[in-house]
């Protein structure tokens, strides 16, 4: 059995320690907003919060995130960094960042992360912490502004 | 459409069909779709998949407007949204003649029903694609709107008994100023229903529009795609399904020539392993299950007739075949004779790799069994027709057996339109083999999606040109070697004409330049290699050769490259003034950029719409450079959604910068080198340059926004190198090249 910590609520699972967080939130949790991509931390549309920080859950063996709060694109408005991840929405949902929005669970979550460290990223920041996070709607510059914008609203 | 050429070079001409004859309202009370409704409840979420039926007391119209005693109005949608705008912009067109509240619009996907849902430029096919959404619904979907807006109106001069005419209807409540009366839609809609259906109702006259091409009106799926609550393919849980990974073959035309599962069975959560047509089939309780068990299968595979050449080797014969004559696509004057005559003849080759469409989401099906033996089909859903004619033979069915619903796509790029619905009847035979009686979902890995086909071609340009003593063009000699896309494909007798696939010479067929003598010839190798529609079409490599030798050209005549094709554009004025807005935005006429930096331009026409573009690239120490800025001037007739339209014009910019800079798949013997985004590279964050776009205001016809922006980049990007560094770049990508 695993115990997992997500969005606050605990899950107790039957599942192989090897199994890619990923794969135990969307098909033994239930929570499907996190996506699979590519399965090597390449691409970031997995992306969550483990303890806080943005990690590839595809790329997590599931044991190793026991015993830890993890946040999903579903639990981010009203979990740890729900001020920051609701701006994030919103600046997202002002611009009409999304396309086809198979990558932007994971751009939210990577995007929150950053902002959640540095409040007031300049483009380079933004490029460089982003960079992970394909989209290949292309979307990128979008994603910048709406990174500005959900910056300025939490002042 | 205004320009018919356009037709004949675009994918509207899908399979010869009474095109534009069914350009009317389908008219019809609302039932739920035949053969799609008789088995269980729809599995998908609300305002995602096709299919729902009117409740009591719903007024439904038509089949694309359903209005609830709630006040809630469902727009059903009989085109795909994979990112285009397309649950925006149809709701738009229904909204505006509807005098709808934006907020009380839901979209809904249409079920398949190719009588009532056909794409009207595709004949009797429904189906996405082309960059036809909008073009081909738009006065359908307005007088949708109108007929509902009419039969409202109809019902609320009945219960105050006051004409019609007094009536007004304003953010979706219907009022009669006079009297003071005043309804929601949602109060009449039962009233509404019992109003006759007008055969012709009145559509506003453009200068009436409140929302098209006017407001910002938020997209409405943003939301649940922010909030990770929409449903993809990929997110499909039901009873008792198993997920299916598939083991393909390591070369194109390897077959099974046996296996052994029992490592793969011993897997826990595995169930079975299944031999299908395209290789073995592990079945699983859940993903992870079935990965672990396909990379524990051992296959015996043979390659006795499998493809064995590689990139190189395939480039090398297409050289071979580039030196005779091809089958002639286009013979204007002597280009022969001109070019013998020529001041100055300019020759280059130009050549793109294969390329794999990488959608975000990779392909993936669900299949479920009906109670009556039907089966229902769920998925980012692009080809309904041709997907189910070919799942229903798979698994023996009457098509319309085979119901399907329309998920939101992550992403498609041309891919989920497969003229073979290559992963639905891999997934059929799947389901096929493990009973017919179990859900089954099909998730290819990256791995597949990167290395099973299907790709843009690898294609070779040559061309020669002439310029006369005063610099002028006199002659074009163009040579095409790829392969059809088309050929062997139900689209063949539409699309491959006199022996021409158009697809392979859209775009160079027709240029926007007057050149007295121009001959274009085309070679078609047939290869094994599995290829297919990617983003812009044959426009994503006649583009880049056409506008690369039109710069090369004006550097030759020592002419401004902006002022060497204006001369030659009478004819075209739409092409010219979106060039010479996008030189006006970009900083043509600026002081020149510094050293190490350089501007490039370029201009194509495709899917009816004009976009021009300038390019800005730094050049960097190790040989290497970055694209700084890129503007944008596109002209697609009438705007509907204006941020949509600038939103296409970013990404698809941004989705033709990866093939640009660094996107191939490349063989060696055979074999795909590329698996995964290690090695099958795309634009990230990094790379993606300032953008900026202006929309020419127009009355015309609206034409598509998918695709138009992606070819273009490429020839800009090209160009500005060449400015950059006095060297001319005929490959692609250009990282490469650099």
């Amino acid at each position: 059995m695993i115990e997992l910590r997500v969005n606050g609520e605990t899950h107790q699972l039957d599942i192989d320690p090897q199994m890619p967080l990923l794969w135990a939130l969307r098909e033994h949790v239930g929570l499907t907003g996190t996506k699979y991509g590519c399965g090597i931390g390449q691409c970031g549309a997995c992306t969550v919060h483990l303890g806080g920080a943005a990690v590839r859950s595809c790329s997590v063996p599931v044991s190793a995130a026991a015993d830890q709060d993890i946040t999903t694109i579903e639990g981010l408005a009203d979990g740890p960094r729900g001020a920051v991840g609701s701006a994030v929405q919103q600046a997202w949902q002002d611009l009409d960042v999304v396309q086809c929005g198979f990558c932007q669970s994971g751009q939210i979550m990577q995007a929150t992360a950053l902002l959640a460290t540095d409040p007031a990223p300049d483009d380079a920041a933004i490029d460089t912490n982003m960079t992970g996070n394909i989209c290949r709607c292309a979307t990128y510059a979008r994603i910048r502004r709406a990174i500005h914008k959900a910056a300025q609203a939490l002042g | 459409m205004s320009n018919p050429k356009i037709v004949n070079l675009s994918r509207r001409r899908f399979l010869k069909s009474s095109t534009g004859a069914a350009a009317g309202l389908t008219l019809g009370v609302w039932l739920p779709a035949r053969g799609q409704m008789a088995g269980p409840e729809r599995v998908a979420g609300p305002g995602m998949a096709g299919g729902g039926a009117a409740a009591a007391g719903d007024f439904a119209p038509n089949a694309f407007v359903r209005i609830a005693t709630d006040d809630n109005v469902t727009v059903v949608c009989k085109h795909l949204e994979m990112g285009q705008g397309t649950f925006t912009g149809l709701p738009t067109l229904v909204a505006e003649e509807l005098d709808a509240r934006w907020a009380q619009i839901q979209p809904e996907g249409a079920p398949v029903d190719a009588e009532r849902y056909n794409n009207l430029f595709w004949g009797s096919v429904q189906g996405t694609g082309g960059s036809t959404a909008i073009a081909n619904a738009f006065e359908q979907m307005r007088k949708a709107g109108a007929a509902a807006r009419a039969m409202l109106v109809g019902a609320a001069a009945a219960r105050w008994q006051v004409p019609a005419a007094e009536i007004t209807v304003v953010d979706g409540v219907v009022s009669h100023p006079k009297s003071g009366n005043s309804a929601t839609f949602g109060e009449l809609a039962v009233a509404a229903a019992e109003q006759p259906v007008p055969d012709e109702p009145k559509l506003k006259a453009p200068s009436e529009f409140k929302l098209i091409g006017k407001a910002f009106l938020p997209r409405k799926d943003s939301k649940a795609k922010c909030t990770g609550v929409a449903q993809f393919t990929q997110d499909v849980r039901l009873p008792n399904m198993l997920t299916a990974c598939v083991a393909h073959p390591p070369r194109f035309g390897a077959k099974v020539r046996g296996f052994d599962a029992s490592a793969a069975e011993a897997v826990p959560g595995v169930v079975e392993a299944v031999a299908i047509p395209s290789g073995v089939a592990v079945l699983a309780y859940d993903f992870w299950s079935a990965q672990q068990g396909r990379n524990a299968l051992t296959v015996d595979w043979d390659e006795s007739d499998a493809f064995k050449q590689g990139s190189k080797e395939i480039l090398a014969d297409y050289r071979r075949r580039a030196k005779e004559p091809g089958k002639t696509v286009t013979r204007v004057g002597d280009a022969e004779a001109a070019l013998a005559a020529a001041a100055t003849v300019v020759e280059a080759e130009y050549s793109v790799p294969f390329l794999a469409h990488a959608a975000m989401e990779t392909m993936d099906c669900v299949i479920t069994p009906d109670a009556d033996g039907g089966v229902r089909v769920v998925n980012g859903e692009q080809f309904q027709t041709i997907d189910q004619q070919a799942v229903a033979e798979v698994l023996g069915l009457e098509p319309e057996q085979v119901r399907i619903e329309m998920l939101y796509a992550g992403g498609s790029f041309g891919r989920r339109a497969n003229p073979q619905s290559d992963y639905l009847v891999e997934a059929a035979h799947i389901f096929k083999a493990a009973g017919g009686k179990t859900s089954v979902k099909l998730i290819w890995t990256r791995e597949d999606d990167t290395r099973a086909g299907f790709y843009r071609p690898l294609y070779l340009h040559k061309v020669r040109a002439g310029l006369d003593a005063d610099g002028k063009p006199v002659a074009w000699q163009h040579r095409i070697v790829g392969q059809s896309i088309i050929t062997g494909t139900a689209f063949e007798p539409a699309l491959v004409v006199d022996g021409i696939d158009q697809t392979s010479v859209e775009g160079a067929k027709e240029l926007p330049y007057a050149i007295p003598n121009r001959h274009l010839d085309l070679h078609s190798p047939e290869l094994p290699v599995p290829v297919q529609w990617w983003r812009a079409v044959g426009s994503t490599h006649t583009a880049f050769a056409v506008e690369c030798m039109m710069d090369e050209l004006a550097a030759a005549a020592g002419t401004d490259p902006v002022d060497f094709r204006v001369a030659l554009m009478g004819e075209h004025p739409r092409e010219r003034d979106v060039l010479k807005l996008a030189a006006q935005q970009g900083g043509w006429y600026d002081p020149p950029l510094a050293e190490g930096r350089g501007r490039g331009i370029a201009v194509h026409k495709s899917f009816g719409s004009h976009v021009g573009m300038v390019a800005e690239v730094t050049l960097d120490d190790d040989n290497g450079f970055s694209v700084d800025r890129v503007v944008i001037a596109v002209d697609c007739g009438t705007v509907v959604n204006p941020d949509v339209v600038v939103a296409q014009m970013e990404g698809g910019m941004g989705f033709g910068l990866s093939a640009a800079l660094m996107s191939e798949i490349t063989l060696v013997d055979g074999a795909v080198q590329q698996s995964n985004f290690h090695d099958y590279l795309v634009l990230r964050m990094d790379k993606m340059p300032e953008v900026e776009v202006h929309i020419v205001p127009s009355n015309e016809a609206p034409t598509g926004v998918g695709e138009p922006a992606t070819p273009v980049i490429a020839p800009a990007v090209a160009n500005a190198l060449a400015a950059a560094t006095g060297k001319r770049y005929h490959q692609l990508p250009l990282e490469r090249a650099a």
